[in-house]
């Protein structure tokens, strides 16, 4: 390893229990031991995190005072959302709105649960976010992360709206590198939904390192949706793990649109018989830029389900990974599993590695997986055409209808409306930037 | 309103026209009539700009223009229409937004502002009535998990919203049961002009007795062996077509 190590002094805090100071020792410890992964790591083979660790960035540092004109551009869904609004890491109160909360629930930044009731999150935090796959990363975050949110419900509570959580990299600041941690507890039954959008204020060289860690106890429900539109400059490294009790139900979902270099880890963890998740995913990337999920479900109880599709757009030169690992264990008997990755490549510079992978341990199990890269069917095209739709618009028309379904599957009306007018705001630029030669219809 | 001389075409490198001469009139409904493999669906796409064609020789002339110089939207905007013998599915479009992309598409060809989705539904409402059939379609998407038969009323719903001048039905009543065939003739009769023209291309003379032609094409190898009028389809219903490929052979 040449590039320039990245200081990582563990950053304890003095209103910090000692056990969250021994898990920043601990993750700095194991970031200085592994550093980042390289290629030679299988789980990072096609994915080159040394730009990271070129750029060397130190900690970001406070941004200047953010007001409610800088964040609007980001904000979608309704006003009486509950939200959390972080900058550079750091929290903004004045820019965040915490009413409409049941009674029992503690919804806030971590700093603030770790300074006045720890004990409520000391089993999750730092519990669950241990595979070793995303070690280095997560010890990283482990050991320099100022803030995050924590969502804390205790049985039978239910938030109705999303909770939509804002990280603004505002690259003004001088450092760039940001690790957000944060905590979702769900007692028995309680129903919660988290929106995270991951967005950049001004141009520049930025690192976030997010790590999220859920823990959904016996019938909990579970809506994660994760918005990552990051600048072209921006390094992305993002962690999800989830551990799931009896019948508890995880939908997991991850638009990437933005960042130059993106990892985007979703795991979970079927623990307990009867639990259900489902991950959804759509990536888009044009010019150089890089965009990688890593997905991870543990079947380790009996009749659990678990249904995945990602679907990804390649334009430019850009370039997709998708790994998506099911592991079924010998105990895990009646799992059903279905795993889809469906890429569709606009250029012929455009690349996709992707690697569906299923290990059974249990002889009476249902799974499936596939993968498919290909560019639009000729057949659909000339159909648009033969009913006088010029030819770039029933190009635009048929990559959208490619990826609307994979959106459908997003609970909440408002999210999917705000993503789907991301994408067709996408693929109308992407329409005017020319992309070079495009590919050849399959016939 | 259509020209067409000795056109030749093939499909990955065969020959499948080989030379077809027909000429339709503003009004008239012409029917081609052959054997399987005969060319006839194949006359049908190369009409419609199908990629998959490539045109070696002869010359189209749709109102004046030069046909095969269009692009397929441009012929589509200048109202041919195809009824494809095989509707395409197109997921995650729904029916509503594909025909007001068509709709709009064609009127901004014209020179015409866009349709509006609100005024665009009235126009839809009206459309429906003609393939009987209620508003539920519209959020459908596009032939996506239809029946054969849903998938061929939906051609003719494009159609009359599209109100083209040079209608061409592929086989339009294969795989229609005995009311959905009557649904769509009338659709079709409804839809006539005076200023405009229907191709029905079909292997029975079933579908030509709800639409009438005025003139009977025979195709076989590529060619028209035999043209007459409406009296001709009815020949073949009870003879076959093995006397007509037979003359052809000899000919050839």
């Amino acid at each position: 390893m040449t590039a320039t190590r990245t200081p990582v002094a563990p950053s304890p805090r003095p209103t910090e229990p000692g056990w969250v100071a021994e898990l920043r020792r601990e993750g700095a410890a194991q970031f200085e031991g592994l550093r980042l992964p390289t290629t030679r790591d299988e789980d990072w083979r096609f994915t080159d995190l040394s730009p990271i660790s070129k750029a060397a960035l130190g900690p970001a540092r406070v941004p200047g005072a953010l007001h409610d004109a800088d964040i609007a551009p980001f904000l979608f869904g309704h006003a009486e959302w509950p939200r959390l609004v972080f900058a550079n890491g750091r929290y903004q109160p004045s820019l965040s709105k915490l009413t409409g909360l049941p009674a029992g629930a503690r919804v806030g930044p971590l700093a603030e649960l770790l300074a006045d009731a720890p004990g409520l999150i000391e089993g999750t935090l730092g519990k669950l976010a241990v595979q070793p796959a995303a070690s280095a990363i997560v010890g990283q975050n482990a050991s320099a992360f100022v803030d995050g949110y924590a969502v804390v419900l205790p049985a039978g509570a239910t938030v109705d709206t999303p909770i939509h959580v804002l990280f603004v990299a505002d690259s003004r600041a001088p450092g760039g590198a940001v690790h957000p941690r944060n905590v979702v507890i769900l007692g028995a039954n309680a129903v919660a939904s988290v929106v995270e959008s991951f967005v950049t204020l001004a141009e520049g060289v930025a690192l976030t390192n997010t790590v999220t860690e859920a823990s959904l106890a016996a019938g909990a429900r579970f809506d994660h949706c994760k918005i990552q539109r990051e600048s072209a400059q921006a390094f992305h490294l993002a962690t999800l793990e989830v551990r799931q009790e009896r019948d508890s139900y995880l939908n997991s979902f991850s638009f990437a649109q933005g960042a130059a270099l993106s990892r985007t880890n979703i795991y979970t963890t079927l623990a307990g018989p009867g639990a259900h998740a489902t991950l959804y995913g759509l990536y888009l990337a044009e010019g150089r830029q890089h965009v990688d999920h890593q997905t991870r479900i543990e079947h380790a109880a009996p009749d659990c389900t678990s249904w995945e599709v990602y679907k990804g757009i390649l334009d430019g030169h850009g370039h997709g990974v998708f790994n998506g690992k099911v592991y079924v264990q010998p105990e895990a008997q009646k799992t059903d599993g279905k795993q889809t990755n469906k890429n569709l490549l606009l250029s012929e510079t455009a690349k996709v590695d992707t690697k569906p992978q299923l290990e059974i341990f249990a002889d009476d199990v249902k799974c499936t997986h596939g993968a498919t890269v290909g560019s639009l069917d000729a057949l659909p095209l000339f159909y648009c055409r033969s009913r006088g739709i010029p030819e770039a618009e029933a190009r635009t028309l048929l990559t959208y209808a490619f990826a609307a379904d994979v959106l459908e599957e997003i609970r909440s009306r408002p999210v999917v409306d705000y993503l789907e007018g991301l994408m067709r705001e996408w693929l109308l630029t992407a329409g005017k930037r020319g992309r070079g030669p495009a590919r050849k219809e399959a016939s | 309103m259509l020209e067409i001389k000795n056109l030749t075409a093939t499909a990955g490198g065969t020959e499948i026209l080989r030379g077809i001469t027909l000429s339709v009139k503003a009004g008239e409904v012409h029917a081609i009539m052959g054997p399987n493999g005969s060319g006839k669906s194949t006359l049908a796409q190369v009409l419609a700009g199908h990629p998959a064609y490539e045109v070696t020789g002869g010359s189209v002339i749709y109102q004046g223009q030069d046909l095969l110089e269009m692009e397929p939207e441009v012929r589509a905007q200048a109202g041919v229409f195809l009824a494809f013998q095989y509707p395409v599915e197109i997921p995650g479009v729904t029916n509503a937004y594909f025909l007001r992309a068509a709709y709009n598409a064609k009127r901004t060809a014209a020179g015409l502002e866009e349709l509006d989705p609100m005024d665009f539904l009235d126009l839809l409402e009206e459309k429906l009535k003609l393939v009987e059939w209620g508003p539920e379609i519209m959020s459908r998407a596009v032939n996506a998990g239809f029946s054969g038969g849903e998938k061929k009323r939906n051609e003719i719903l494009q159609m009359a919203v599209l109100e083209p001048s040079l209608a061409i039905l592929d086989e339009t009543d294969s795989g229609l049961d005995i009311d959905a065939l009557k649904i769509v003739a009338e659709g079709v009769n409804s839809l006539r002009r005076a200023d405009s023209a229907t191709i029905v291309v079909t292997h029975y003379q079933r579908l030509l007795n709800h639409i009438v032609p005025d003139f009977v094409h025979v195709l076989a190898g590529g060619r028209i062996v035999k043209s007459g009028g409406k009296e001709l389809a009815l020949e073949l219903e009870a003879r076959g077509y093995e006397w007509l490929t037979e003359v052809e052979g000899a000919v050839a």
